[in-house]
């Protein structure tokens, strides 16, 4: 007993000496001068940055902003709609069907978008109508504008993504809960909108709030057929005033501007989904 | 004529034959159980009877249905799913693995299938599912989602919700056997009062003391085939088959 009680006594007096960590100063150090040599290198370019606001605000700019959200939008839109589809048609027990949503994801999936875009734009070059024989006919260049292109560009190779991220979501789902379904009289069309769906949100929300993202920023491909989206927006300015960096600063701005807009809004749907 | 009646099911899945021809009746208000070794085709059987599995040959009627078909001009018609899902707002279900909707509470997951099969009013669909949550003695329980419950409470629950349909006939495919030892007593009381007030039920289930206590019938299963059939007394305590007296001589 004596013994124990003089161990206790040792063991009080022992002072405790926290593990260092000299690197984290070191490396952190090193974050910030790279960072602080990075902001002189910046004060010291040749740049006009107070002209930079001026083009933030420019009303081309406001224009190129306006085309980029619509044309994001539409395009992530319209492809979470075909992606709902093309998903539906790919667990379908039609083979033609199976086969067909396979053909469509290799080959939206397959092409680079900026690729797709040209296709479309350049669509008159083959087909100078775009027509249904005895129903109706139009000049292919009326139709193709370059929002058009841009939109089916970008659009249908979404969808293929968009069909993916749907299919492993709805997968996803245990069969037991369709099952519970069935076996409370629901049809085929409630289970998926009462059911499975809601379940599939939590797996498919989170890629499609990337994919988003990736949709605003790949909107400036569109600015190659001239379609007036942000970048071609700020081209249109420096080509007048040769303010080339500035011009596309302010076009950077807005598009960090509208991601991290995209961020939050995918921050909160997921919790709305979110497990219970 | 019995509520149920099943000629001569067969079933195969792949080249696995599962039912090799199950002849049964089922009176109203009658509780039958189905016993036998894993792999007999006991919950098979009962998923056909809720045309869950399509059936190879043989038939079932359900008060007087053709399970899976429209009978007309003399022919049956196979159904289409929707018009199966119309079929089966008649027979209630309860599942091993209880199969919640864990995206809605306990009293939500009740009132989906009024609500949404049977186009009900919300407010008056509601009063009947927490007379329902009370009768499975969760009323307290009824904003909870599944996740916040206990297995033996999400059973309670789940049967509530196949009860919401005023179903003529109860399926329990083991409805204790993925629970806690200690929760499946609660289960089988919800159960045995559910027998009592009169519910036709078929009972897939290992609980050789609930089908002595609280079964009618019990039906014992082999191998896709039907072995031994009768009251619980004969079957369990004084059988006449050899594959029966193996089987009741490992689980008693």
């Amino acid at each position: 007993m004596a013994s124990d009680t003089r161990m206790n006594d040792v063991r009080e007096e022992l002072v405790v000496v926290p593990l260092r960590h000299p690197w984290r100063w070191v490396s952190g150090t090193v974050i910030v001068l790279l960072l602080a040599a990075l902001g002189w290198a910046m004060s010291e370019a040749q740049i006009q940055w107070e002209d930079v606001p001026g083009f933030f605000t420019h009303p081309v700019m406001f224009e190129g902003l306006l085309n980029t959200i619509v044309l994001a939008l539409a395009a992530q839109g319209g492809a979470i709609v075909l992606g709902v589809v093309v998903a539906l048609m790919r667990l379908s027990a039609n083979p033609v069907a199976r086969w067909f949503a396979v053909g469509y994801i290799w080959l939206f999936r397959g092409l680079p978008v900026l690729l797709q875009i040209l296709i479309w734009f350049n669509l008159a070059l083959v087909f100078q109508n775009i027509s249904i024989p005895g129903l109706f006919s139009v000049p292919t260049n009326l139709v193709m504008t370059t929002f058009v292109a841009a939109l089916l560009g970008l659009g249908l190779n979404e969808s293929a993504y968009m069909a993916e991220i749907v299919r492993a979501g709805l997968s996803s789902v245990d069969e037991g809960q369709t099952e519970a379904a069935k076996s409370i009289g629901m049809t085929p069309m409630t289970t998926l909108r009462r059911v499975v769906l809601p379940q599939a949100m939590r797996v498919i929300i989170p890629p499609t709030g990337n994919n988003f993202i990736n949709m605003i920023k790949g909107t400036s491909m569109a600015s190659v057929i001239a379609f007036t989206e942000l970048v071609h927006a700020a081209n249109n300015i420096s080509s007048r005033n040769l303010e080339i960096m500035e011009t596309l600063f302010a076009a950077a701005a807005w598009y960090l501007v509208m991601v991290s807009i995209a961020s939050i809004g995918q921050h909160y749907l997921e919790r709305a989904y979110g497990p219970r | 004529m019995a509520l149920v009646e099943a000629i001569g099911v067969r079933k195969s899945f792949g080249h696995t034959e599962v039912l090799k021809g199950i002849d049964m009746e089922v009176e109203r208000g009658e509780v039958v159980c189905l016993l036998g070794p894993s792999g007999a085709g006991k919950s098979t059987f009962l998923r056909c009877v809720n045309h869950l599995e399509t059936i190879d040959a043989g038939r079932i009627w359900v008060d007087g249905v053709p399970v899976g078909f429209r009978a007309s001009g003399g022919k049956l018609h196979e159904l289409r799913e929707r018009d199966a899902a119309h079929q089966r707002r008649d027979v209630g279900m309860v599942f091993q693995r209880f199969n919640l909707f864990p995206h809605r509470t306990a009293l939500e997951n009740i009132m989906e299938g009024p609500v949404q099969v049977l186009g009900r009013r919300k407010a008056e669909v509601g009063a009947e599912a927490l007379a329902l949550l009370e009768r499975v003695g969760l009323a307290e329980k009824a904003s909870a989602y599944p996740g916040q419950l206990s297995g033996g409470q999400q059973q309670r629950v789940a049967i509530a919700r196949a009860l919401a349909m005023k179903p003529k006939l109860m399926l329990f495919d083991e409805p204790t056997s993925a629970l806690d030892p200690e929760l499946v007593g609660e289960v089988l009381d919800v159960m045995t009062s559910l027998a009592r007030d009169g519910m036709t039920m078929i009972v897939v289930t290992h609980e050789i003391g609930f089908a002595r206590s609280v079964a009618d019938r019990v039906v014992f299963l082999v191998d896709g085939a039907v072995v031994e059939s009768g009251t619980p007394s004969d079957v369990l305590d004084d059988p006449q088959q050899p594959r029966t007296r193996q089987f009741l001589a490992k689980v008693l």
